[in-house]
């Protein structure tokens, strides 16, 4: 199968001034409003050429490792018992997660544009990592900005970045985590716009980053897409899976099924520890109408318009805002959105583990908790599709710390096979935290 | 672009503030300070110290968890805000009880986020009742502003503010042009706010392409913190605004019984060179 992002597409474009109905826009210091423009000029202007997408496509299939394989995943429907879930692989990616195919777009494009520098936020390392390989396969100077209190958790990730020749930046304001790490890049490109593309690693931020980073993982619906046609028979499953952080990886699969009637998109979110305000990173639950980072969003705020903290297991869900197009769609009665606990994703992460070995990453184990709920309930001939976002070895040090802190044992599977997977059901609450980026 | 007349009576505080700047033919001088730092209590000393110490406008900052504009003194400072319990509506409450003892124009410095979560119509309403002069959303440009927020404030005669920048295009400055009443704020560098060493050498001709094509006043602040910052920005702006130096007189001195006394000083020492500024 060819490698085609779809980036000249036309439909799902927001207006001119990058609004989804009431959502979207661009909030931005006035000093960045004439760089976002010419972003946005540029952007419009490579999407639509031939020696640009070629040069992408390209990169996508020899270094990246498009496409990726979309995979019956049969232990888990029969253990299931209902839908038959098929897996859109992202975590076979180079780097372990969908962020590639964002991170190699945007350098490209900062490239074309002359630019010399790369920053990126990151909160505990995927869109780091991503973004750091694209800016060392095309030579040009990175800086990843990193909350200290995710430093602290992802040491590895840490030094995966340096290894790839990145300056990782200590973020020691508010929470030390995601959304200041997004705050201190903003900062450094008020500054810096001159010689320095700001790679923003999910579909939320001033326009043009939606429908850019949008595009850029539109890829993973249109493969996942064509694979289920060859594979069960029908391009449009009944239902669509995916986590949401901030919404890039949902985003990129759902955007093959908009408009579709008969497709059911569903978007996980972290429900943390519980329904509390602070405990978790359910937006459409907690979240009020608000404007964060450039766009205008449901927002986890207090009253006076404060940000407030958020709880999530998979630092890449810990966010406080959500993609403007999701909130737009979801209005639209388009997406339908749930929340998974931090248990319950840890659940999600030790079946697909025993019954198919695959370790998911913990933000992806969101969208599985969602499955096993879901499946069970559907008939046979109905198929589930599930985008397995990232590859879970990041994760395996806050699974364990997890589960030691909530007194489980690890489960085992018993040799003799057949349905007798164990998969254990731990009790205790927990405040630990993973790895990974708003998805 | 709206160019609806405003009805309210009390409006223009600002803009006559900036007249009286110049038919005493020279620059007004704008602090900031970040409302509650380092408590609600103290506020309103600080207030009285900035117009004691010659302050023509007052650039009151609402502190944001998030603020994406500032450097690490201002950011530190609404820190510091937000945990002794600052919020809109207790910058609000200090304006509506100390505005009129203060005398002098007050704009409110803030991000959109808490404006928006109270609702446009409510601000507005509320921000007029209080005797607030101005608004300025350092990330709410005109693009977005005009729709949403001005409107509401026009309406009840409070000024819209908006930034320009070294980046800004001859479309967007005359566009921030259009759309402000009483000033325009002239960012004079490419940076979160913070005290610098030097202003940029092409300062001067940077302000002066934007009055051009600017009929308000042109304030300019950004990384001024000194007497001789102020007199060189004097040389070619109606405004000079002051911030992170004197927010870090505060952080510094905030356990200080004289911190209003030290603050009044320093507003002193920078407002000295303006006295002799032939605009």
């Amino acid at each position: 199968m060819k490698v085609r992002t779809p980036l000249a597409a036309a439909a799902l474009e927001p207006d001119e001034g990058g609004r989804y109905g009431v959502y979207g826009g661009r909030y931005a210091p006035e000093t960045l409003m004439a760089p976002l423009e010419e972003l946005s000029r540029a952007y419009d202007k490579l999407r639509r050429k031939r020696t640009f997408q070629r040069r992408l496509n390209h990169l996508l299939e020899h270094y990246v490792g498009r496409p990726t394989p979309l995979y019956f995943a049969e232990g888990l429907t029969e253990h299931l018992g209902g839908a038959r879930i098929y897996l859109k692989r992202e975590d076979l990616l180079h780097t372990g997660a969908h962020k590639i195919n964002n991170a190699l777009g945007q350098v490209l494009l900062a490239k074309e544009m002359g630019k010399t520098r790369i920053i990126a936020e990151t909160g505990a390392g995927q869109h780091g990592v991503a973004t750091a390989t694209a800016a060392a396969l095309l030579g040009l100077d990175c800086v990843v900005y990193m909350g200290e209190e995710d430093m602290r958790r992802q040491r590895l990730n840490v030094y995966r970045m340096q290894l790839l020749g990145a300056e990782v930046a200590a973020v020691d304001a508010g929470s030390r985590t995601l959304k200041d790490a997004i705050n201190e890049a903003f900062r450094d490109w008020v500054a810096s716009f001159a010689d320095t593309h700001y790679v923003l690693g999910t579909v939320t931020g001033p326009e043009p980053y939606p429908r850019m980073v949008r595009q850029f993982h539109s890829v993973i619906g249109s493969e996942a897409r064509r694979q289920l046609r060859r594979l069960a028979g029908t391009p449009d499953p009944d239902v669509a899976v995916a986590c949401v952080g901030g919404g890039s990886n949902a985003m990129g699969l759902f955007s093959a099924f908009l408009g579709q009637p008969d497709v059911l998109l569903v978007g996980v979110e972290a429900g943390g520890r519980g329904p509390e305000l602070g405990d978790h990173a359910a937006r459409f639950s907690g979240g009020t109408l608000g404007v964060l980072h450039g766009a205008r969003t449901l927002v986890l705020q207090d009253e006076e318009g404060q940000v407030v903290g958020t709880h999530s297991v998979s630092a890449g869900l810990d966010y406080p805002a959500v993609g403007p197009e999701h909130v737009f769609l979801h209005d639209q009665g388009q997406i339908e959105f749930t929340s998974a606990t931090d248990q319950e994703a840890i659940e999600g992460f030790h079946l697909l583990s025993a019954t198919e070995g695959i370790l998911p990453a913990l933000e992806s184990a969101h969208a599985i908790a969602e499955v096993t709920r879901r499946a069970p309930g559907m008939d046979g001939d109905q198929v589930i599709l599930v985008n397995l976002s990232g590859r879970g070895d990041k994760d395996v040090e806050s699974v364990l710390e997890y589960d030691a802190a909530s007194g489980d044992q690890v489960p085992v599977r018993r040799p003799s096979g057949g349905d007798s997977v164990s998969v254990r059901r731990p009790s205790g609450r927990h405040s630990g935290s993973g790895a990974g980026d708003a998805e | 672009m709206s160019r609806r007349r405003k009805r309210s009576s009390r409006d223009g505080a600002i803009a006559a503030a900036f007249k009286t700047c110049a038919k005493e033919r020279r620059s007004a001088f704008v602090p900031f300070l970040v409302a509650g730092d380092p408590s609600l209590e103290a506020t309103p000393d600080l207030l009285r110290a900035l117009v004691s110490g010659g302050a023509d406008v007052i650039e009151l900052g609402v502190a944001f968890s998030d603020p994406i504009a500032d450097g690490p003194t201002i950011q530190r400072a609404s820190h510091r805000a937000l945990a002794a319990g600052s919020s809109l509506s207790a910058v609000l409450g200090i304006v509506e009880r100390h505005r009129e003892e203060l005398g002098v124009p007050i704009v409110l410095f803030t991000y959109y986020n808490p404006v928006h979560a109270r609702g446009v119509e409510n601000f507005a309403a509320q921000a007029a009742d209080s005797g607030v002069d101005g608004v300025l959303c350092v990330d709410l440009p005109p693009d977005e502003g005009l729709r949403e927020l001005q409107p509401a404030l026009e309406e009840r005669g409070v000024d819209s503010i908006y930034l320009i920048a070294a980046t800004s295009t001859r479309e967007r400055i005359d566009r921030a042009a259009a759309a402000s009443n009483g000033f325009v704020y002239y960012t004079a560098r490419s940076d979160v706010t913070g005290e610098r060493e030097d202003l940029i050498p092409t300062l001067a001709r940077e302000v002066k392409r934007v009055r051009r094509r600017v009929r308000l006043p042109v304030a300019v602040g950004f990384g001024i913190s000194t007497p001789e910052q102020v007199e060189e920005v004097a040389q070619v702006a109606h405004g000079v605004v002051v911030g992170s130096s004197l927010v870090r007189l505060v952080e510094e001195n905030s356990a200080e019984a004289d911190l209003a006394a030290r603050l009044e000083r320093r507003v002193r020492d920078l407002t000295a060179p303006l006295g002799a500024r032939v605009l």
